[in-house]
């Protein structure tokens, strides 16, 4: 890749970073909890965002950035208060700014008045100082030097050409201290022309009297040729105001004056810039101590973090899964070899074992990372729906420190935007409705996270209207989902909203009718392997619940044997599993049968016979079944010849390898070295049951399956 | 001849785009994420020539950065380049002011960076 377009994604990866930084640090201020240094980070953020964008050449970008900056830089220096008025504003800024990363980032610029209302707000705050002008005069007077006037000449006026210039140069001692170097000047002038040097030796004192810190020594300098004003400024430009320096043009027709050393012999004369290296710049140290820069603040202990690209830490996740595969083979070849010395060598086995699972334990977390990347891009959303919808929103969060896989993260963000959608515009109601209903006008959506028995559980509550349930079981009806006699409990109509198909049209509205139903939610979430459930009280609101796997590498399984293979059942779709008596499994049609389980009837499935393995048990009764439930679909029992074990494999993607085979999620190795495919409940439940929930079949189950 | 340059920036992309430039000028580069760091860098390497630093940086600013390379460690030799915005006038006098040799102003064109360091590092 061009290293330019490298480092511009970098400088997006770097905005989103400190867009995330940004908006912490002003709704900490919002909160009013911003101490300073809170202040000076938003402040940076944005001030880091404006300098990459000026590199790429993002002009929109930075000519906003620019005002926010100013308008920061008031509040961090306490010339402007940051009320809540303020930071109102400049939560939207913050907004904006992202807006501009993100065109910056797509190629497609904003609307030429997307920023226009934001920016004449800043404008505002700024008290008219856009361009810093003002702020610039007013802060030399802090200063105790006289900025040099610069004399711009473009070199085409209508003066004439100068014959060359003199110039008189004094430098200060402050001017060494600094690492300037007047040898290093002369040669720059020496580019410019031809040049004179006259050494002004007449301030220089005794050597008992001698100061090493101090500047003494001046020079007259005479550069002949038509080098132009500016040129010669700028050979000065690092040094002005470490000295005093006159420049005047030679007249076309004037002679030059002799001078005492040519600037050959410039380089023999002592360098006072070593004497002042080597000894201490008294002068200087006082002067500059008290004008103070500001001390560096005490630093506390920082965590330290290094940037690793995921495809590494991938690899160590895979290799690590590989080293605790071969120390099972590994363990059970000594077992079968019976080798002398089995027990200790074995014990050693033991330990390995435990090390490795420590190991990859400790491999994974280095993939988790704070849902607070996820979570910090919610506040923004509720701000704009907040707009939209007329309603008033407090968004509280809790529990961003909850650490999950970076995959969980990445794939979180879709799911919580629509389901914070949905709350906003179809769970809380307008002020009016709420101040009528008892209520605080302003309604309040919670999200939080936590870990709870090795998963992470992520709950979404609102304290609006709740479901309509009347509504959504006639709009269920209507579409056909359920019988018109179905008798549901409060919790399966809820329930029913995550029925592929449902949508309660009448209430679609342009915020979260976008054509991304609640269905979508939970195939995003059970892609992840997670679940979502709802709880919702009429007038009180609702709560949605996901779980979610802390890591997608592993899995927790179930090995059985089907006829000559090995499969892995995912631990958190399985039921139950039982050994069926011959009564109760009833033939249902010609090629399926229902298993009686209780009170209810399950679709009963051969496992050998839906993937096509053979040398199978053909009598369930002979066999196990397992009840696997799935997300979307249901229940299914199915037959397997045994139950091998429980554990935990590590998964190997198949799409990277080979392709996606529907009903099969991935492989993985066991610990004798055989390759066992995981299966993918729901795609398996999905093909054997099409939509039919539970109760159809309860209640259809002497009538046609299928 | 190349230098070692030091650079000290919070910005991942400005340290990039640094490195890149001096690097194709045949310099070699030392990074630093902000002042704290580059005084760490600075003690561990006595070998660099130039420093180039932002101003505001997290932890240490480059102000105090400067401040302490030229009080502190009485480096008075090494030649220190601030980067800086064309509208910041008060920086670069405050940035001279604790001890910096010259600036770079942002956003910097790359020949003008090498010239500035052959100016003070030839």
């Amino acid at each position: 890749m061009d290293p330019m377009e490298a480092i511009k994604q970098t400088y997006f990866q770097e905005c989103e970073e400190l867009l995330l930084a940004m908006e912490e640090g002003l709704i900490a201020m919002e909160g009013g909890e911003a101490d300073s240094e809170a202040i000076n980070a938003v402040f940076r953020a944005v001030h880091s965002i404006k300098g990459g964008g000026g590199a790429f050449g993002f002009e929109s970008l930075v000519s906003f950035a620019h005002q926010f900056e100013t308008v920061l830089d008031h509040v961090r220096s306490g010339k402007l208060d940051p009320d809540a008025q303020v930071v109102k504003v400049l939560l939207r800024a913050g907004d904006i700014l992202a807006d501009h990363v993100a065109a910056a980032r797509s190629g497609q610029p904003l609307g030429e008045d997307h920023d226009r209302d934001v920016k004449e707000e800043l404008a505002v705050l700024a008290d008219g100082e856009a361009t810093g002008g003002a702020e610039v005069a007013a802060d030399f007077d802090d200063l105790d030097f006289t900025p040099m006037q610069i004399q711009i000449e473009d070199g085409e006026g209508a003066a004439p050409a100068a014959a060359g210039w003199r110039i008189r140069f004094a430098p200060h001692a402050s001017l060494y201290a600094n690492a300037n170097d007047p040898l290093l000047i002369v040669r720059e002038l020496k580019g410019l022309g031809n040049v004179e040097v006259e050494a002004d030796l007449s301030k220089l004192p005794s050597l008992a009297e001698m100061d090493p810190a101090n500047a003494y020594l001046a020079w007259t300098l005479t550069v002949h040729g038509d080098a132009p004003r500016g040129a010669i400024d700028e050979a000065f430009d690092f040094v002005t105001g470490d000295c005093d320096l006159e420049i005047e043009a030679l007249a076309a027709d004037s002679s030059t004056e002799p001078v005492s050393a040519p600037a050959g012999e410039f380089s023999e004369m002592p360098a006072p810039s070593v004497l002042v290296a080597e000894g201490r710049a008294a002068e200087a140290v006082r002067n500059d101590e008290k004008k103070g820069a500001p001390a560096a603040e005490p630093v506390a202990a920082v965590k330290q973090t290094i940037r690793v690209d995921l495809d590494k830490v991938d690899r160590l996740v895979n290799l690590v899964g590989e080293l605790v595969i071969t120390q099972a083979m590994l363990a059970q070849r000594v077992f079968e070899a019976e080798v002398q010395g089995a027990a200790a060598v074995g014990s050693g086995l033991v330990e390995l074992e435990h090390l490795l699972r420590d190991l990859q334990e400790s491999v994974m977390a280095i993939r988790t990372q704070p849902v607070k990347s996820v979570f910090q891009r919610m506040p923004r959303l509720v701000r704009e729906l907040a707009v939209q919808t007329s309603k008033q929103v407090r968004l509280v969060l809790e529990g961003e420190a909850t650490e999950v896989d970076k995959t969980v993260i990445d794939r979180l963000g879709e799911p919580l935007t629509h389901m914070i959608r949905n709350a906003i515009d179809h769970g809380l109601e307008t002020p009016d409705e709420r101040r009528e209903a008892g209520k605080p006008e302003e309604g309040t959506v919670r999200l939080s996270a936590e870990h709870r028995g090795g998963r992470i559980v992520i709950e979404l509550s609102d304290d609006g209207r709740g479901i309509n349930r009347e509504r959504v079981k006639e709009k269920a009806i209507e579409k056909g989902l359920i019988p018109a006699t179905a008798a549901l409990s409060d919790e399966e109509i809820d329930n029913l909203i995550f029925l592929p198909g449902f949508s309660t049209a009448s209430e679609v509205s342009n915020i979260s009718g976008r054509g991304v139903g609640m269905d979508v939610v939970r195939r995003n979430i059970v892609e992840l392997g997670g679940r979502i459930v709802i709880a919702s009280t009429p007038k009180r609101g609702s709560r949605f619940i996901l779980t979610l796997p802390l890591t997608l590498a592993v899995l927790d399984g179930m090995v059985v044997g089907v006829g000559d293979q090995t499969f892995v059942l995912p631990l958190t779709h399985i039921v139950e599993s039982l050994q069926p008596r011959k009564e109760d499994i009833r033939p249902f049609s010609r090629e399926r049968s229902l298993l009686h389980i209780r009170d209810s009837y399950v679709p009963l499935v051969r496992t050998d016979e839906l993937l096509g393995v053979k040398g199978a048990q053909t009598d369930p009764s002979k066999g196990v079944v397992i009840l696997v439930e799935s997300e979307g679909a249901g229940r299914l029992a199915l037959t397997v010849d045994a139950i091998i074990g429980q554990r935990q494999v590590v998964i190997k993607s198949f799409e990277g390898n080979y392709q996606r085979i529907e009903g099969i999620a991935a492989a993985t190795i066991l610990g004798d070295g055989r390759v066992a495919l995981i299966l993918d409940v729901d795609g398996l439940v999905t093909r054997c049951r099409t939509n039919l929930n539970s109760d159809q079949i309860d209640q259809q189950a002497t009538g046609t399956f299928g | 001849m190349g230098k070692l340059v030091l650079t000290v920036d919070d910005s991942r992309t400005m340290r990039d785009m640094l490195r890149l430039a001096l690097t194709d000028a045949g310099h070699t580069v030392i990074q630093a994420d902000d002042g704290q760091h580059g005084v760490e860098v600075l003690n561990a390497n006595p070998g660099i020539e130039v420093i180039v630093t932002d101003i505001n940086m997290p932890r240490m600013d480059g102000y105090a950065f400067i401040d302490h390379v030229r009080r502190d460690l009485q480096d008075h030799s090494t030649p220190i380049l601030v980067l800086t915005t064309e509208s910041e006038a008060t920086k670069k006098q405050r940035a001279r002011e604790a001890g910096a040799t010259g600036w770079i102003v942002k956003p910097f064109d790359p020949q003008k960076l090498v010239a500035a360091i052959n100016r003070v590092a030839p």
